[in-house]
């Protein structure tokens, strides 16, 4: 298959404390959380970590998709929404305080596979932060055609003048606000924009359109899911997504997000 | 000093083992523990033919605990025994194999093949997931069914026998004797407690199965109490588990009368819990000067 998305990451997980270096508010709900750790030598676009609240009660480390590696400065950047109890406890965290993470996590964007390409990088609401290292990634590789962001908000912009540094980057707003009233696809439609490739991640009604939007235009799409985790490591089960075919591991038509995702070639997953 | 413990003629290095479900078949824990430290790696329940398991969301987290209705998911008897337990054949741990069915004959089958393993050291019985329609559980609510599973799989097991019972009965003494009068040579419990949660925005079940199985901290004090009865209603040894991440929680279960306890969902935890609660363990019997495990177990009385 041409297709198929990132082989597993060989690097070893680990659970470690990492600091908190800057964090700001920059959209509602929306934190920019900078943390100091090793693993960021080993990150990758479209990986994530989990990041465990620091409260007993709350059990289950929350998965936050990575926006941004800086291997020089020894961070990993995580935009992110707070919307429970668990991300609303890191909102109010600040510099200097210390959070455990386990990472890294999950297989990333097979960026080789826009070379010689062009290439869509979409991403939706709070699915965009780890559009932007994918991009950084692209234009360090410098092998892509052509690269152009299509980011998707509700309304608010946030991380958008961060990707025009990179790219050419269009925005659509559902409240017309900014851009293309609507959707990434109405971009699409819009600017009559063409691409052979597409990575993407966002809610699961864009992620369904760009995937039948790639299957009848002959774009290869590599798309990532999120689910309810518990363990992240892909022992407990928890967060399958539905495959075309039987998976190697799990010998049904379920596949462990956390592990052998959450970067699909859209043909392999029933969304 | 002496961690070593025996169950069914087994033993095994220390009391600490993996509850079955959390832990894989250890291959996706071996970055961060070494498993040749472990007392046993218990292995995700196993049936004759894969399992797709529920629909998602299968995890909801709750306070103090988790729920989770996976639905029993596994890849079949086939690929783990090629692959699963060939992987552990590299480690110097106790292998106890979870097995699971829709009927008697469907455990039977997983049984015999598992007969003709050398690498597993014993079986366990799931008859307590509260996430399936057919089977499991319905062998371990209604002691007649338990009496007759427990029988049927001690005639054609090879190594020794654990019943893994349920906390969602009224009389865990009832189903811990049951068990032992059938054959059981060994008993584990508790398993998750069937539970709820909804998600008041969307108007809907948390989870895609409606209920769960509640696990965590949250259900420590219920899972002693119930390794308390059992442990005394029967002469057989116990496994205690229920809520344990660390070696104080390991010693209530201990001295509740466990021989052994295993850890679930704390490995979600802290993925390091359970060499932290051996070496726990052993730095407690240091300094509370015990030098034998065993005089531990069910000091509480």
């Amino acid at each position: 298959m041409t297709g198929k998305a990132g082989e597993n990451s060989i690097m070893e997980k680990k659970k470690v404390t990492a600091i908190i270096r800057r964090q700001e508010q920059i959209a509602e709900d929306i934190y920019d959380l900078w943390l100091e750790t090793d693993l960021c030598m080993e990150a990758k676009a479209g990986q994530f970590v989990s990041v465990y609240p620091p409260d007993g009660a709350l059990l289950l480390p929350r998965p936050i998709s990575i926006c941004k590696i800086d291997k020089n400065a020894g961070l990993i950047r995580l935009v992110y929404r707070a919307v429970g109890n668990g991300t609303r406890i890191f909102s109010g965290m600040h510099s200097g305080h210390k959070l455990e993470i386990l990472g890294v996590l999950g297989n990333g964007f097979p960026i080789e596979k826009a070379d010689e390409k062009s290439v869509f990088v979409m991403g939706g609401g709070i699915g965009i932060p780890p559009m932007l290292q994918t991009v950084i990634s692209l234009q360090e590789r410098s092998k892509a055609k052509n690269i152009n962001a299509v980011l998707g908000y509700r309304n608010e912009r946030f991380l958008m003048d961060e990707f025009s540094m990179h790219c050419l980057a269009y925005a659509a707003t559902e409240d017309g606000s900014y851009g293309t009233k609507g959707n990434v696809m109405d971009v699409l439609r819009e600017h009559s924009l063409r691409a052979d490739v597409i990575f993407a991640c966002g809610p699961m009604p864009m992620l369904r359109a760009i995937k039948e939007f790639s299957a009848q235009n002959g774009i290869e799409a590599y798309i990532s899911l999120e689910e309810r985790m518990a363990c992240g490591v892909g022992a407990c089960l928890g967060c399958v997504c539905k495959t075309k075919e039987i998976d190697a591991h799990s010998k049904v038509n379920n596949s462990r997000i956390c592990t052998d995702g959450p970067v699909y070639y859209a043909p392999d997953v029933e969304i | 000093m002496n961690t070593k413990v025996k169950i069914a003629g087994v033993e095994f290095k220390n009391p600490v083992m993996t509850a079955s479900g959390t832990f894989g078949s250890g291959m996706e824990y071996s970055d961060f523990v070494d498993l040749s430290k472990l007392g046993a790696v218990v292995t995700k329940g196993v049936a004759a033919k894969p399992w797709a398991g529920n629909d998602t969301p299968r995890i909801a987290e709750t306070y103090g605990g988790m729920l989770n209705a996976i639905g029993l998911q596994n890849p079949g008897i086939d690929t783990f025994i090629e692959r699963d337990l060939a992987f552990l054949k590299d480690y110097d741990t106790k292998v106890i194999v979870n097995v699971c069915g829709k009927t008697v004959e469907e455990y039977l089958e997983v049984v015999e093949r598992l007969g003709h393993e050398k690498r597993v050291d014993l079986l366990e019985i799931n008859v307590s997931c509260p996430n399936v329609k057919e089977g499991a559980i319905a062998f371990g609510q209604d002691p007649k069914a338990l009496s007759h599973i427990t029988k049927e799989i001690k005639k054609k097991a090879v190594q020794p026998v654990i019943m893994k019972l349920s906390p969602n009965v009224t009389d865990i003494a009832l189903m811990a004797k049951t068990a032992e009068e059938a054959g059981a040579d060994a008993i584990s419990l508790i398993n998750t407690i069937t539970g709820m949660k909804i998600d008041i925005y969307r108007k809907k079940f948390a989870l895609a199965n409606k209920t769960g199985g509640l696990s965590g901290p949250a259900i420590k004090p219920v899972a002693v109490r119930m390794v308390y009865q059992a442990a005394h209603a029967v002469s057989i040894p116990v496994i205690g588990m229920g809520g344990i991440g660390n070696a104080e929680d390991a010693l209530e279960f201990i001295m509740a009368g466990a021989t052994a306890v295993a850890i679930g969902a704390m490995n979600f935890v802290n993925p390091y819990a359970t060499v932290e609660t051996i070496e726990g363990i052993e730095a407690f019997m240091k300094s509370q000067g015990v030098e034998d495990i065993g005089q531990l177990i069910g000091a509480v009385n």
